[in-house]
Parts: structure tokens; C-alpha cells; sequence
């Protein structure tokens, strides 16, 4: 069996930036494994600018904003296989992957950094009644084909969701020459950024529905219609509210879920809120070793703190390797596996999400080993207006933020330092919610 | 005189901001928050501009189609006329980011480069 030091699961801007920090802190032994023919992930179908504001401090398009990391790795001589699907990865960190050329193999891996991403929700998984005809796309299937295979999925388009991959496509679907009637909403918000339904729905008088949603499709062999409604507070349809568009096709842009089979598989305690793992503050899973990092661990709305915390991720696992404890230091009993933090871990202190706080990654801060400075990041469950982030230490409010306004497309984040948290030795729980301005 | 509405993008508070104009000058800037919104709002009723980013098809290169943009921001009204410009254009691989692809795209004095790698196809 071959071994590499570092194996990456993946290679989009997540596994790109994990690998290039890993190997500048000291680690020459790595591997990265995608399963496309390319890196670069999901940026090669972005076109679209708007990328590196944060990182590159301009505003890139993403097959750029890739090109820029895939250089990086290129120029440091780290490996990597493409066309490479990773079958399973094991409790003990062995890696199972397979390719056209290789056939399948195993690798142990002294640690290994999860960076698979995240997939689409499909039709299946949102239960629209109707016929299944040709012609419905998930808006990220129809954005690879238009943008790099070449070819246009319909003429006359309704799109469902308004996630910043559907207003994306609202826009690129027209300038190819396709009608977009309508983007219907579900929720009484878009989930997208304001900057894309000015310029890509507004722009071109696309109108947005929101509270409506698809209630049947029509067609047999290739979509010809869909009927939309408007929903009550209870997400209902409401009766009398329905609208009858013709169409061709139907784009789903409802939302992400982080690609997690082979976490859970290996073990790794997945939260449920985020369907990512539950990492601690050096963004290891509940196995030692295993870290993750970008739309695996949790869905961003910026790739530039994709790029960011997998920095992060590439340097704890390079410290990891190095402490040379990898193999026997960790109790990696597998019966402890449901255990939420990683076995070997030193004390540490939850975080509760509360009072709007859907959710925080890292979960679990561990004072003693923590960096001088972690960043929490979140999303809330709704539109805030006026209101602040609120960090409470026990019952103590050690800090609060105002935010004049706060919503769920959009992460927000809190910084915790290891000062803070060694001045409360005693501490048990940390807290963090929205409070009213 | 004349009012436009817009949405400001500054932002996620998007705010409503109404610009009062005469005779193309702009009287009055309300609605905005903050100083990056009255910029913004001057800029949208004066000289709308945007970034546009396409694809133009590649012959002979590892695959069919390279990702491009206007090298700089050119006028919104301009967009259609730029995507008329590209269609039926094919580039021959191999093709590099930054390489122009298209000099002067619709008379508007800016250029059309690639925003991706394509090698030749071996």
C-alpha cells in the first residue's frame, strides 16, 4: 500500500489552498485526488466576476480566481491525480480511490484534510408534484453546460430558488439568447446577494416572485409549463394565487448540501443543521487527523473565506504530521468514535449557537491549543434589522457587535481569542446569539 | 424633473435609494445610509457600467469552449452589442488568461480576454 503524508479529497478551491498552506508549513509529502479532469472545482463553471475581493483585493472571475492557487501548487511540485473518484476513507485514515488508470488502490495517510464540497438539492429532494419530462435542471447542471461544454438546456426558462447560482444563470441564460419568464422565491427573501438581483435580475427586467413557488410542471416528453403559486406563512399554497408559465425549462437553484458519504461513512460526526462534520477550532473531525474545510464543512457564500479557512485546515493538519503523534498518542479505540470531538483532543469548550444563530464552525474551542485568534463563522435563521451578535462567556456578555442588517445568504462571523478564553479558566460554555441594537 | 429609484448593492442592506434629477443633473440623493450609497446611486444614473463575462468556442484545444470578460467595465447599455459581438467567434488553442481575444468589442474601446487556460489537445 502506498503512503502519503497529507491526503486531500478534492480539488477545488477548498483542497487547493488546503494543500499549497500545508506544504508551506513544512509538509512535502502530499496528495490531492478530484474526480474531474481538472482542478479548480466549481470555479471553472463560474465565468462570472465578482471572486478575490477578500483574497486578491480584485475582483476576479473563477476560472482566474482557480488558475491563481492552481499555480501555486503547480510551482511548489505538489501532487495530484485527476479523474480520480475516492471510493471510502477508514477510521484509521486509509484512503480507497479509484481511476481509469490505476485501477483502484489504497493509500494510508497520516491525515487526510476533506475538501469534496458540496452538490446541488435536486428535484427528488424537493417534491414538486407533476410529470418528470425533460427539461428540469439543477441551475449549477445547466451552468456547466452553457458555460463549458458549450451547449443551451432551453429557450424559454422559469427558474425556481433564487440562490446566487440561479440569478447567476437568470442572467447568462438570457444573454445566450434564452427567455427567462419569472424567478420564483419560496421564502419571503432571496437567498442570494443583493449586488446579483441588481445586475443580473434587474437589469434585465427578470422579475422576482417571492413566497411563490412551483406547484405542478407540465409536459410529457420535455417540459411545456409550470404553474406557480403564491405560499401563505405556513408555506402553503395559496388557492386562487396560481400563474400558468410556458416554458422549456425549469432551473432549480433551492439551495446546497455538503457532499458527506464518505465522512460519515468513515465515522465523522456530522452536525445536522450544517450536514457538514463538527470540527473543533483547528477544524479536525471527531477523528484525529481528519480535518475538513470549505462547502464540505459548511456552505460559504465567499470563496475568498473558502480560500481562507482552508488555509487554516492545511496548516493544522501540517502541525499534526509534524508533532509526530499521529500514530499512537490518540486513543483511536473506534468504539469512541461517536464521541463529538476527536479523542486525543485537549479540553474544550462548546459553542452554543442560540437566539437566531442557526449554527457556528468550529463547535469546539479548546483553549490551551487554540490559535491567538479563531474565527467563528455563521449563518442566521432570518432578516435582522438593527440588530448585533451577541458572545456570552457562561452568563457573562463579554462582547457585542451591531450589524445594521443581517441575512441568511450571508455569513457572519465573530472572533474569539485565545486572551479571552485562558482569563476564564472555569469556562464551560460560550454563547453566541443576535440581540436587538 | 425626474426621480429614479434604485437598490443599492453597497451592501446586504440594499438599501432604496431615490436620485432626483434635471436635465441630466442629479438635484438630490435620499435613501442611502451611508457615503458608498450616494456614490453608488451618481454612478448608476450617470454612467452605468458593468463587467460582462461570456465564452467564446476554442478549436483544437483540451476543451470546446474559454471563459473571457471585457478587460475593464464598459456601458451597460453596451451589453447586448458586446454578446452579438462574440457569437460565431472560435479562437484556435492553445489560449492563456489575459490573451485578447477579441480587440475593440463593439466599438467600445475594450478589449475581450480570456479568463481561463486552454492547452492545445495533443
Amino acid at each position: 500500500m502506498k503512503s502519503y503524508d497529507l491526503v486531500i479529497v478534492g480539488g477545488g478551491p477548498a483542497g487547493l489552498a488546503a494543500a499549497v498552506s500545508a506544504k508551506e508549513n513544512g509538509i512535502n509529502d502530499i496528495l490531492i485526488l478530484e474526480r474531474d479532469k481538472e482542478l479548480g472545482g466549481i470555479l471553472n463553471q463560474c465565468i462570472h466576476n465578482g471572486f478575490g475581493l477578500h483574497t486578491f483585493k480584485e475582483e476576479l472571475t473563477g476560472p482566474e480566481y482557480a488558475s491563481r492557487f492552481i499555480e501555486k501548487v503547480l510551482s511548489l511540485g505538489i501532487s495530484y491525480k485527476l479523474n480520480t473518484m475516492v471510493m471510502d476513507i477508514s477510521h484509521e485514515k486509509k484512503v480507497t480511490a479509484m481511476n481509469r488508470k490505476d485501477g483502484m488502490f489504497e493509500i494510508q495517510a497520516k491525515a487526510i484534510i476533506l475538501a469534496m464540497g458540496c452538490r446541488e438539492r435536486s428535484r427528488g429532494a424537493l417534491n414538486i408534484p407533476g410529470y418528470r419530462p425533460a427539461g428540469i435542471y439543477s441551475a449549477g447542471t445547466a451552468q456547466r453546460l452553457v458555460n463549458m461544454e458549450g451547449y443551451m438546456p432551453g429557450r424559454e426558462v422559469v427558474i425556481l430558488g433564487s440562490g446566487d447560482i440561479g440569478l447567476i444563470m437568470a442572467r447568462r441564460m438570457t444573454l445566450e439568447g434564452a427567455k427567462v419568464k419569472v424567478v420564483a422565491e419560496l421564502m419571503p427573501y432571496s437567498g442570494g446577494l443583493k449586488r446579483n438581483i441588481v445586475q443580473c435580475l434587474n437589469d434585465f427586467d427578470i422579475p422576482l416572485k417571492l413566497s411563490h413557488t412551483v406547484i405542478d410542471i407540465e409536459g410529457k416528453e420535455r417540459v411545456t409549463g409550470v404553474t406557480i403559486a403564491e405560499v401563505g406563512t405556513d408555506g402553503k399554497p395559496i388557492p386562487g394565487t396560481e400563474e400558468y408559465y410556458s416554458c422549456d425549462t425549469l432551473l432549480l437553484s433551492c439551495g446546497l448540501i455538503p457532499e458527506n458519504e464518505l465522512s460519515r461513512s468513515a465515522g465523522v460526526t456530522l452536525n445536522p443543521v450544517t450536514s457538514g462534520p463538527v470540527v473543533n477550532d483547528s477544524l479536525e473531525t471527531s477523528i484525529s487527523g481528519v480535518f475538513a474545510c470549505g462547502n464540505v464543512l459548511h456552505v460559504h457564500d465567499l470563496v475568498d473565506y473558502v480560500s481562507e479557512e482552508a488555509g487554516i485546515a492545511g496548516a493544522n493538519a501540517a502541525h499534526y504530521i509534524l508533532s509526530g503523534n499521529t500514530a499512537d498518542a490518540c486513543n483511536t479505540n473506534s468504539q469512541h468514535s461517536d464521541a463529538s470531538v476527536s479523542e486525543c483532543s485537549q479540553p474544550s469548550v462548546e459553542i452554543i449557537p442560540t437566539g437566531g444563530v442557526r449554527y457556528t464552525v468550529p463547535k469546539y474551542i479548546r483553549p490551551e491549543a487554540m490559535a491567538d485568534k479563531v474565527t467563528v463563522r455563521f449563518r442566521v435563521g432570518q432578516i435582522y434589522k438593527n440588530c448585533g451578535i451577541a458572545t456570552y462567556f457562561g452568563d457573562e456578555r463579554i462582547s457585542f457587535r451591531k450589524r445594521p442588517v443581517m441575512a441568511p445568504g450571508e455569513m457572519e462571523s465573530v472572533v474569539l481569542t485565545r486572551e479571552q478564553l485562558t482569563n476564564c479558566p472555569d469556562l464551560e460554555q460560550i454563547t453566541i446569539c443576535i440581540e436587538e441594537a | 424633473m425626474e426621480k429614479r429609484e434604485l437598490t443599492c448593492i453597497g451592501c446586504p442592506l440594499g438599501c432604496s435609494i431615490t436620485v432626483t434629477m434635471e436635465n441630466a443633473e442629479i438635484l438630490d440623493v435620499t435613501g442611502n445610509t451611508c457615503k458608498r450609497g450616494d456614490a453608488y446611486a451618481r454612478k448608476e444614473v450617470t454612467h452605468p457600467t458593468r463587467i460582462v463575462t461570456s465564452t467564446v468556442r476554442v478549436s483544437g484545444g483540451t476543451i470546446p469552449m474559454v471563459s473571457c470578460k471585457t478587460k475593464e467595465d464598459i456601458p451597460k447599455e453596451k451589453i447586448f452589442a458586446i454578446i452579438n459581438a462574440l457569437c460565431g467567434i472560435t479562437v484556435p488553442a492553445p489560449v492563456s488568461i489575459g490573451d485578447i481575444l477579441v480587440q475593440d468589442v463593439a466599438g467600445t474601446g475594450v478589449d475581450i480576454v480570456a479568463t481561463k487556460n486552454v492547452p492545445a489537445k495533443l
